[in-house]
């Protein structure tokens, strides 16, 4: 679930709070939004996606609070790693236009 | 933020021609058609028109045959036998037909479908972030009214059927009523909020709204589909495991590669089982699939563990109508349902007249949201477009009952959560919904009959209140007609199965109708090609 929003990151444009499926943030007047319904986050990594500077994390597992940190993510890189894999960004090839997609369906036969 | 509302007002109060409840690509295909055929179009979702529902976090394989009669019949005839024999020819060459001049649309709209070494683009799969995104872009362009985070509770209806719906706001606390003379249904399948990626959103709301307004469901008895999942995670994608061996919880191999379905049900029922892809031999193998498929690999990836190399457990995540088959009943080829002015799309209506009795899963599903969403949009624009009476002139009423302020009856307060545990604990777990019998189903279809009164309880007076007693509301009546259906169905049948009743019997080769909420009615209707069936040799069972 949702675990982290970078205060150092966030650029406070709230579209975390307009795009979540499951609204689990809430906008704050004059700071950065908050994650007021962790438990209803979905693990869906959407937000992730949609945040223009790469503040927030989304920690793979539904069920529980990781508690991963800032300082953590920061280190490992994992945060914003999630955007450059599907190619959305500045000066990045969407995936969707990657003929791994296409090949992948293909050997998978479905 | 305004989390306390007290009876309040409504604030947002306006009307349209067609009114579309669900942001996923069967809303989206919906409000875009609607709006091309000249209808004034609101679209309302629970969350957002591009990350909301089953498609927009993952991505699609799409059912498309090349226009060769031959390839087309082969595959109709085959899903025929395979869907026992409760799907309708002439709807999957419908399917095949509009899905190819859709998808050149969303290419022309800018989606990057990639070209073979002739040129020939490949349209066979879509991303989902991607195509919704797209989607959300071209909806808006058209001149729908977006309306994000706005889920609706109850239609309005009269004598004449519907005419809109009322809803609220999850951001500002405001409550909205749309009056228009066509709703369309498109709010996805429900998934009992099982974790899946992004179903969620999927609590089968647009059913209860659709069902208290008289309108009937059909095929809820297909509805055994678990997807499996890293036990630490929820991307339900299956299809990797083509890559991979099962073990169990001594390490030792189980399967390797092509699942048959029900093999890992029967395996999880055993004891644990964990996945490695170490079917992907070669690094080249590997380094294709984690590009290829960025959110298979990333939450494995940011848990430490590596896929190849090493194992993870694996759980399932049940996926209840969604990849189910069952919805409401269709009545038309305009995705018309048997009420007036109400059409339905996408997983929200039954997908039998397209996949039988077996899974709509992946391809059949994902084309289908693209048809019946356009089919149903010009559906709703022309009846909308041509009725008699403005729909800001009807005397409407809200239709809606359970799990609603109005519905309050009893003193206790409705607690939305323990409800939402209660249903879960009988839907999910594989031993009752999975291995079903007549008693498991039937103990369990009791158990959620006694959770009713729950209903009549005072809603909590916050946004998150409303709308999630709303939504448990919706879970145990979905919950109610899936075991209901179930258990009227005393043989065995694509997704529908019960102990009892191992075979195919041939008398039964009919579609199971429900209608009603607290009190459930149940008929068969007949469907076009039960003649055909042969009873295979010994009256084998068709799974």
């Amino acid at each position: 679930m949702i675990e982290v929003i970078s205060a150092a990151r966030c650029v406070e444009c709230n579209q975390c709070v307009a795009v979540c499926p499951t609204n689990v943030f809430d906008r704050v007047e004059g700071g950065i939004p908050m994650i007021a319904r962790q438990k209803d986050c979905q693990t869906c990594f959407m937000c992730e996606l949609y945040c223009p500077v790469d503040a927030l994390y989304v920690a793979p597992d539904s069920e529980g609070v990781a508690g991963v940190t800032e300082a953590e993510l920061e280190r490992s890189g994992l945060i914003g790693g999630y955007r450059e894999k599907v190619g959305w960004g500045k000066g990045r090839q969407p995936v969707a236009s990657h003929e791994y997609m296409i090949k992948l369906a293909a050997r998978a036969g479905f | 933020m305004p989390q306390h509302i007290r009876q309040q007002p409504i604030k947002q109060n306006t009307t349209a021609d067609v009114l579309v409840l669900g942001g996923g690509p069967a809303g989206a295909w919906a409000a875009w058609n609607a709006a091309r055929n000249g209808a004034r179009v609101i679209l309302a979702d629970k969350g957002y028109l591009g990350t909301s529902g089953a498609t927009a976090p993952g991505g699609t394989t799409l059912l498309v045959i090349p226009p060769v009669a031959e390839l087309r019949e082969q595959a109709v005839t085959a899903r025929l036998r395979a869907g026992g024999y409760l799907s309708e020819n002439a709807w999957i060459h419908r399917v095949l037909d509009q899905v190819e001049r859709n998808l050149e649309l969303v290419e022309q709209w800018g989606y990057p479908f990639r070209k073979d070494e002739t040129g020939r683009p490949l349209r066979t799969h879509l991303h989902g972030p991607e195509y919704m995104k797209l989607m959300r872009r071209v909806v808006r362009k058209a001149g729908v009214k977006i309306w994000d985070q706005s889920p609706a509770l109850e239609l309005l209806h009269d004598r004449h059927g519907v005419g809109g719906a009322r809803g609220v706001n999850r951001l500002t606390g405001e409550a909205w009523e749309v009056r228009a003379n066509a709703v369309v249904i498109a709010t996805g399948g429900c998934a009992f909020l099982s974790k899946g990626l992004g179903c969620n959103v999927l609590t089968g709301e647009g059913l209860l709204m659709a069902a208290e307004a008289g309108a009937e469901l059909s095929g809820m008895e297909f509805s055994r589909q678990y997807a499996p999942s890293f036990a630490g995670g929820t991307v339900t994608r299956g299809r990797m495991l083509a890559w991979a061996t099962l073990y169990d919880g001594a390490g030792r191999p189980l399967l390797r590669g092509d699942r048959i379905f029900g093999s890992i049900p029967e395996l999880l029922s055993k004891g644990p089982v964990y996945a490695s892809l170490d079917l992907a031999d070669t690094p080249e193998k590997r380094e294709f699939l984690r590009r290829a498929h960025p959110i298979f690999f990333m939450p494995l990836e940011r848990a430490g563990i590596d896929p190849f190399q090493g194992k993870f457990p694996l759980t399932l995540r049940y996926e209840g109508t969604m990849r189910g088959t069952g919805g409401l009943r269709l009545t038309g080829a305009d995705c018309s349902t048997s009420v007036p002015g109400l059409y339905a799309a996408g997983d929200a209506a039954s997908r039998e007249k397209v996949t039988g009795a077996i899974s709509g899963g992946g391809a059949y599903n994902a084309s289908w949201a693209i048809c019946s969403g356009s089919w149903a949009g010009e559906g709703a624009a022309h009846f909308a477009l041509s009725s008699a009476r403005t729909a800001d002139s009807r005397g409407l009423t809200a239709a809606g009952r359970y799990g609603l302020q109005a519905g309050s009856d009893q003193p206790h307060a409705f607690e939305a959560k323990p409800l939402i545990t209660a249903v879960q604990r009988e839907v999910l777990p594989l031993e009752i919904n999975y291995f079903r019998s007549e008693s498991g189903v039937g103990g369990a279809l009791e158990r959620l009959d006694a959770l009713l009164p729950e209903l009549g309880g005072v809603i909590p007076p916050t946004v998150q209140g409303i709308v999630q007693s709303r939504e448990a509301a919706a879970l145990l009546m979905a919950g109610r007609w899936i075991y209901t259906a179930a258990l009227f169905r005393k043989e065995t049948r694509g997704l529908a199965h019960l102990a009892e009743y191992p075979q195919l019997d041939p008398r039964q080769t009919h579609r199971i109708i429900l209608s009603g909420t607290a009190r459930v009615n149940i008929r068969t209707e007949s469907v076009p090609h039960a003649r055909e069936l042969r009873v295979p040799e010994e009256g084998r069972a068709i799974i």
